[in-house]
């Protein structure tokens, strides 16, 4: 089959569809490494901190937090809008890549999409505690109560509730429609009873009938094509938690669109972060190739680009609305007291990712590496930038105040990545971490054995 | 698909052999009960003469369902159950009933798609599918065809033939 030259393979080295199979169940069926305990005590110690702080703060209340009358959107805000963004990338290569037919997805769709749930699971974490009551959160669903009130469904927050459940359950269907095939697999590959028993009730019957994969192949297409708007609508409706408040800094109509690319961008650098070391740790190179990560390079220096161009639109937007109140805002975020926050964020988002223009940095896996985390990092700040300074400088003056987080809040950040990395961890030892049947159908496309002949 | 307990099994190693195998299988008239393969072979359906599959317009419809009565829902509470003034903005706000509108359609829609797809493909938790070869989900692609329903019982040492000589390897007769 003729390819493109300039096109290089997905699929290296000599492989036929019983080596992919081979190599990518090889995790799950073998003993794992020191290097997975090792990971699996520290991310569940991580945790049980977090449990610790959660249990505090459900127990005496949210005045163990930092947060204030004046910023009472502090660090649990910007962590939920965080762990969200960051579960867009699964999405997004899982379906709006699917749609666009990009063979490279097949690689890497299965663990994002994993990526994707639990940073979800993550994220709804902080709107519940930040309740204070938290066993009260079932105010929030539309049942016929003794009040006879209804939920305000002219409010985001309520849009909220209802766009991050759904996206959580479409997310965990979409993934497990695709797993059902390899769990298949995986199935009719271990020995042990126990083994057996458990893959035989998870992959749910599966034959590989072709009927079955005929149906397969049709939902999976509905399923990208509902959760590409899907993704797009759940990001946009955390911003107008924002955007439709009348606290200058947050009320731009800019909102929706930059909070979209952002979450994208912040979401692959997370990948980039997970792929590149369980690329190396399961010995996949041949499948997650360097040529996927340049490709997820690109997306970052695209979306990368969006934002910057957000923040510069924002300000430009400050100085023309001639709104004194809008332009005191963006020049404190700059210049106040925040003004290291901002620089951070300024310095992560948006000058380091256009290094990535440069061929040799977009394939140098260290390179790329540390700026992922830069990414992470100045996406993180980006929210605090946009949560914390915009409230600290209240309309009275009186009431201007700083925010400083408590131990409790630390803890249960800590404790979500130890959520996050624990059941990420796991996954990769029970589930496969690439989508084998995918896989094995752009063999013939796409792999460096085919390609050559 | 129901199966009689007369049947030959045969399998491809290569999705492109399997492809020219079943042409000539139909050629000769045997008719093929189902055929099984690690992956979704492309054109596979259109070989065997599949229809459609309808998961799509059951996504329609489930859709349409959740969001027409979703909105209509909201419009209820806000016009009829419990008018609430919010600065004198008109009860019936369409334009803020739609992210909850919309977010309800993907959510029916999809368990929509799903059960019609676990229910006609009878796959589903505790599902008990026979599994005929552990190596279809591996690397190979595996031809069902029946004696009883679909092909006379008589007809088994001829096809036997056929398929020996389409190059299909392990053949097995089940009765």
């Amino acid at each position: 089959m003729y390819v493109s030259p300039i096109r290089e393979p997905l699929i290296k080295g000599e492989k036929s569809y019983q080596t992919i199979t081979d190599e990518i169940s090889a995790p799950i069926a073998g003993k794992p490494g020191p290097l997975w305990y090792a990971g699996i005590t520290f991310s569940t110690l991580a945790l049980l901190v977090g449990l610790y702080a959660m249990g505090h703060t459900v127990w005496n209340g949210i005045g163990t937090w930092g947060a204030n009358r004046t910023i009472n959107w502090g660090w649990g805000i910007t962590n939920f809008v965080w762990w969200v963004g960051i579960g867009h990338a699964g999405t997004f290569i899982s379906a709006i890549l699917l749609l666009f037919r990009q063979k490279w997805r097949t690689s890497i769709n299965r663990a994002a999409e994993a990526m994707t749930i639990f940073a979800v699971i993550c994220a709804a974490l902080f709107p519940v505690l930040h309740l204070g009551r938290p066993w009260l959160a079932f105010f929030m669903a539309p049942y016929p109560s003794t009040r006879e009130l209804w939920i305000n469904f002219n409010s985001p927050l309520i849009w909220d509730v209802f766009a991050i459940s759904t996206y959580f359950t479409v997310s965990l269907l979409f993934w497990y429609i695709g797993l059902i095939p390899d769990l298949g697999t995986i199935r009719d590959r271990v020995t042990s009873k126990g083994k057996k028993a458990f893959y035989k009730f998870m992959s749910f019957g599966w034959t590989g009938s072709a009927k079955h994969w005929q149906r397969h192949e049709s939902i999976s297409l509905i399923l990208a094509g509902l959760a590409a708007p899907l993704v797009l609508s759940v990001h946009s409706i955390v911003s107008m938690d924002f955007a439709t408040s009348l606290i200058p800094g947050w009320h731009t109509t800019i909102f929706p669109p930059y909070f979209v690319s952002g979450a994208i961008f912040s979401g692959f650098a997370m990948v980039l972060t997970l792929m590149i070391i369980t690329r190396r740790t399961l010995n996949l190179q041949q499948y997650i190739t360097v040529n996927h990560i340049e490709s997820m390079n690109k997306i970052i220096i695209a979306t990368g680009s969006i934002v910057g161009v957000a923040y510069i639109t924002e300000l430009f937007m400050s100085w023309y609305s001639g709104n004194i109140y809008e332009q005191y805002t963006f020049l404190n975020r700059a210049t106040g007291p925040y003004w290291w926050a901002y620089w951070i964020m300024m310095t992560c988002n948006v000058i380091s990712p256009q290094l990535l223009w440069f061929k040799k940095l977009r394939r140098n896996l260290t390179f790329t590496f540390i700026l992922s985390i830069f990414i992470n990092i100045g996406m993180w700040f980006e929210r605090f930038v946009i949560v914390v300074t915009s409230l600290h400088r209240d309309f009275l003056p009186s009431s201007w105040s700083m925010y400083y987080p408590s131990i409790t809040e630390v803890g249960i950040f800590i404790g979500t990545f130890g959520i996050f990395f624990t059941l990420f961890l796991l996954f990769i030892r029970f589930f496969p971490v690439i989508a084998i049947s995918e896989v094995k159908s752009v063999l013939k496309s796409s792999s460096e054995k085919f390609i050559k002949k | 698909m129901k199966r009689t307990n007369n049947y030959i099994t045969a399998y491809f190693e290569d999705d492109d052999d399997l492809k020219v195998g079943i042409k000539s299988l139909l050629e000769k008239k045997v008719t093929i009960h189902d055929v099984l393969t690690p992956f979704a072979v492309h054109g596979l359906d259109h070989l065997l003469n599949f229809k459609r599959s309808r998961i799509p317009k059951v996504g329609f419809i489930s859709g349409m369902v959740g969001g027409v009565s979703t909105l209509l829902f909201q419009t209820w509470v806000f016009t009829k159950a419990w008018p609430l003034n919010i600065g004198g903005k008109p009860f019936f706000a369409l334009p803020s009933f739609i992210p909850v509108t919309f977010e309800l359609s993907v959510l029916i829609a999809a368990f929509g798609m799903i059960a019609a797809y676990f229910i006609s493909s009878n796959i589903g938790p505790g599902s008990k599918n026979v599994i005929y070869d552990e190596r279809v989900t591996d690397d190979r692609f595996l031809i069902i065809i029946d004696l009883e329903k679909d092909n006379s019982i008589n007809d088994k040492e001829k096809i036997k033939e056929i398929l020996k000589e389409i190059g299909a390897k392990g053949i097995t007769i089940k009765e």
